[in-house]
C-alpha cells in the first residue's frame, strides 16, 4: 500500500478518475479476467448497457463480475448512458449477485459511475427503490464480495453495487456523496468552486482510507491507462503495458479472495456487518 | 360654552395606529393550497392538516412521535448522539456553526429524534426526521441513531416505524454520510431476517440518499398526501433532461400509481393505519421465529 501521497490535489484526481484513457470495466474483463460470458436483462423491464454483468475467471476462480461501463466515443457513451445506470441496471446487477449466491461463486464489482441516472423514466421505475434494495441484499449476500472503485464513485449510484466484504480503491479513483460540481453549485452557488468542493469533500482514496470507509488502496503505475486515440480510430490497441499495470489490481483481488475463502462463513458475515456498522463519526 | 362637558379625555390620540389594528397575526394561518384562513388552534387539532382542503402542512418530529404512540407517551432514545465535524467542513459558514445554529433554531438535538413506546399495544421503536434541522439531512449521527433504533428493535422484538423527511445525505460529512445508507440498510437486513416489521412513512419531502436507502425498504411504504418523494430532486432532473417536469411528478399519488408506495394516508388516519398494519405483522410467530 506504499504510495506517494499529496502529489496530486483532490480535483486533479477527480479529473484523472474521469479521463477517457482511464481503464473501464471492459478493459479489465479483457486483461485480468478471462472467459467472460456476459448476461443481460433484469427480467422485469429491460437490459441496461450502463451495467455489465457476467461470469468470468480470474486465475482459477470462477467469479461473477458486475461493473459500470463508460464509453470512449460519442456513440458508445450514449449507448452506455455515460455509465449512469437506471433501475434495470441495478436490478440486473442484483440478479447476477443472486446467481452467484445460488452457485456459490464470489462476486467482484467494479465501480465507475458519475451517479445513478436522474431522469423521468428512472424515477418512474423506482430508481431509489432499486438502489435501496441492492444495499439491503448486498449486506446479506452469502458469498464473498469484493468491491473495486475503478474511477468515479458517484454517490448512491456507486454504493448500490458497493457493499462488500472488502472495498478496494484505485489510487486515483474518487468516491463521494455528491460530485464536486454539484456540491459547489449548492453550497457556494457557483460550480466553478468545484476544486474547493473536491478538497472539502475528502473524496480521495487516501482520505477515505483514513476515515475507515475503504479497506485498501491499489497503486497505479504510469501505465494504468488505455490508449484511447488508437481504440477510437479502430486501430489495433497494444495492451501489453496496461496488462502489466493491471497486474497490481489482479494481485490485490486474488489476495483478498484467498483470505475471504478461508474465513468461516459466520465470521465473514459478521465482519462485513461490523465494518459498515462502524462507519461514521459523531458525538455521543 | 358647550351644553355638555367632557368628563374623560379624548380617546383619539391615546392609542397609536399600530395598537388599533385587530390582532389576528399568529392566530390565523392561510392555507397555501386553498387560501382559506385557518384558525391556528383548529389546525393544531387537525394535526396541521387544512380543515378545508386537506393540505398537509409540515409537521414537527416531536408532534409525529406524540401523535403516533399510545396516549402520546414514549421514552426518548439516544439523545446524546449528535453531529461532529469530522471533515472540518466550511462552506458559507463552518459546519460546526451550522450545527449549533440548527440546534438552536429547531430546538432539536439532531435531524431525527427517536423513541420507544407502544402503538396499539405493540412495542414500537420509532424515529421522526425534521426538515428544520439542516434540511433533515442524514449525516453520521442520523445514521447512528437509526441504526441503534433498529438494533434495539431486534434486541427487544419490537417493530420499527420511521417518518422520513429529508433532502438526502448531508454534504458536509462527505462520504461518511453516503455510507450511512449502507449501514442502515445492513441493519434493516437483519431486522428483515428476524421477521420483524419495518413501516416506512415518507413525508414531504423525502429525496436523495434517504429515499434510496431505508425509506424505500419498508415492509410497507406509506406516503403522506402530495408529499414530494424521489431519488433525484426535480431541479436536477430538469437540468438533465432540459425540460419542465409534468404536474404531480414525484408526488405520493404518482409513486402509488407506479407501484412504489403501498398507500397514501391522510395524517389524521396515520396512527390507526399503522396499528392495523402492526396487528397483521406483530404476532406470536414473529417472536417465535426470533427465538
Amino acid at each position: 500500500m506504499k504510495k506517494e501521497t499529496d502529489d496530486k490535489n483532490a480535483f486533479e484526481r477527480v479529473q484523472i478518475a474521469r479521463d477517457a484513457e482511464r481503464p473501464y470495466t471492459n478493459d479489465l474483463l479483457e486483461t485480468i479476467f478471462s472467459d467472460f460470458q456476459e448476461i443481460h436483462g433484469d427480467r422485469r423491464y429491460a437490459d441496461d448497457p450502463a451495467v455489465v454483468c457476467g461470469f468470468a475467471k480470474i486465475d482459477d476462480y470462477e467469479v461473477a463480475v458486475i461493473g459500470q461501463q463508460k464509453g470512449r466515443d460519442i456513440n458508445s457513451r450514449r449507448h452506455r448512458n455515460f455509465a449512469m445506470p437506471k433501475p434495470e441496471g441495478y436490478r440486473k446487477a442484483l440478479r447476477m449477485m443472486k446467481l452467484a449466491e445460488k452457485f456459490g461463486r464470489p462476486v467482484i464489482t467494479l465501480i465507475d459511475t458519475p451517479g445513478a441516472y436522474p431522469g423521468i423514466d428512472a424515477e418512474e421505475r423506482g430508481q431509489a427503490e432499486a438502489i435501496a434494495f441492492n444495499l439491503r441484499e448486498m449486506a446479506n449476500l452469502k458469498v464473498p464480495t469484493i468491491v473495486v472503485v475503478l474511477g468515479e464513485g458517484g454517490s448512491g449510484g456507486a454504493l448500490a453495487i458497493g457493499v462488500g466484504d472488502r472495498v478496494l480503491m484505485l489510487e486515483n479513483s474518487v468516491y463521494s456523496v455528491i460530485t464536486p460540481e454539484g456540491c459547489a453549485a449548492i453550497l457556494w452557488k457557483d460550480a466553478a468552486q468545484a476544486p474547493r468542493a473536491a478538497e472539502s469533500l475528502k473524496l480521495t482514496a487516501a482520505n477515505l482510507l483514513d476515515l475507515g470507509l475503504v479497506d485498501e488502496i491499489v497503486t497505479e503505475s504510469e501505465d494504468w491507462k488505455i490508449d484511447a486515440s488508437t481504440s477510437q480510430s479502430g486501430g489495433e490497441v497494444d495492451n501489453s503495458k496496461f496488462e502489466k499495470a493491471a497486474n497490481e489490481l489482479k494481485k490485490a483481488i486474488l489476495q483478498n479472495l484467498k483470505q475471504l475463502e478461508k474465513m468461516p462463513f459466520e465470521k465473514r458475515m459478521d465482519e462485513r456487518y461490523k465494518k459498515f456498522r462502524n462507519m461514521g463519526k459523531f458525538i455521543c | 360654552m358647550s351644553w355638555f362637558r367632557r368628563k374623560d379625555p379624548k380617546l383619539e390620540g391615546q392609542t397609536t395606529d399600530e395598537e388599533r389594528k385587530v390582532k389576528t397575526e399568529g392566530i390565523f394561518v392561510k392555507c397555501p393550497e386553498c387560501s382559506e384562513p385557518l384558525y391556528k388552534a383548529d389546525l393544531k387539532e387537525s394535526q396541521q392538516v387544512c380543515t378545508n382542503c386537506d393540505y398537509h402542512f409540515r409537521f414537527s418530529a416531536r408532534d409525529r412521535l406524540a401523535t403516533l404512540f399510545d396516549d402520546g407517551e414514549f421514552e426518548l432514545l439516544d439523545e446524546e448522539v449528535s453531529s461532529a465535524d469530522p471533515l472540518d467542513f466550511v462552506d458559507s459558514k463552518p459546519y460546526k456553526d451550522r450545527i449549533e445554529q440548527a440546534k438552536k433554531s429547531s430546538g432539536l438535538p439532531e435531524a431525527i429524534i427517536s423513541g420507544k413506546g407502544r402503538v396499539g399495544g405493540h412495542t414500537v421503536f420509532a424515529g421522526a426526521m425534521d426538515m428544520s434541522f439542516i434540511g433533515g439531512s442524514m449525516g453520521s449521527a442520523v445514521g447512528e441513531k437509526i441504526t441503534r433504533l433498529i438494533e434495539r428493535a431486534l434486541h427487544e422484538n419490537g417493530a420499527v416505524v420511521i417518518f422520513a423527511a429529508s433532502g438526502g445525505a448531508r454534504m458536509q460529512e462527505g462520504t461518511l454520510s453516503l455510507m450511512q445508507m449502507a449501514k442502515i440498510s445492513a441493519a434493516l437486513a437483519k431486522l428483515h431476517e428476524a421477521g420483524l416489521p419495518f413501516i416506512s412513512v415518507l413525508t414531504d419531502p423525502t429525496t436523495g440518499g434517504v429515499t434510496a436507502s431505508f425509506a424505500m425498504l419498508g415492509d410497507v411504504n406509506i406516503g403522506e398526501p402530495k408529499a414530494l418523494i424521489g431519488f433525484a430532486g426535480p431541479r436536477v432532473i430538469e437540468q438533465t433532461i432540459r425540460q419542465k417536469l409534468p404536474k404531480g411528478f414525484q408526488r405520493s399519488e404518482f409513486l402509488l400509481e407506479h407501484g412504489m408506495l403501498d398507500m397514501v394516508v391522510d395524517r389524521r388516519e396515520m396512527r390507526q393505519t399503522i396499528i392495523r398494519t402492526l396487528n397483521f405483522m406483530m404476532n406470536d410467530a414473529t417472536v417465535r421465529r426470533k427465538k
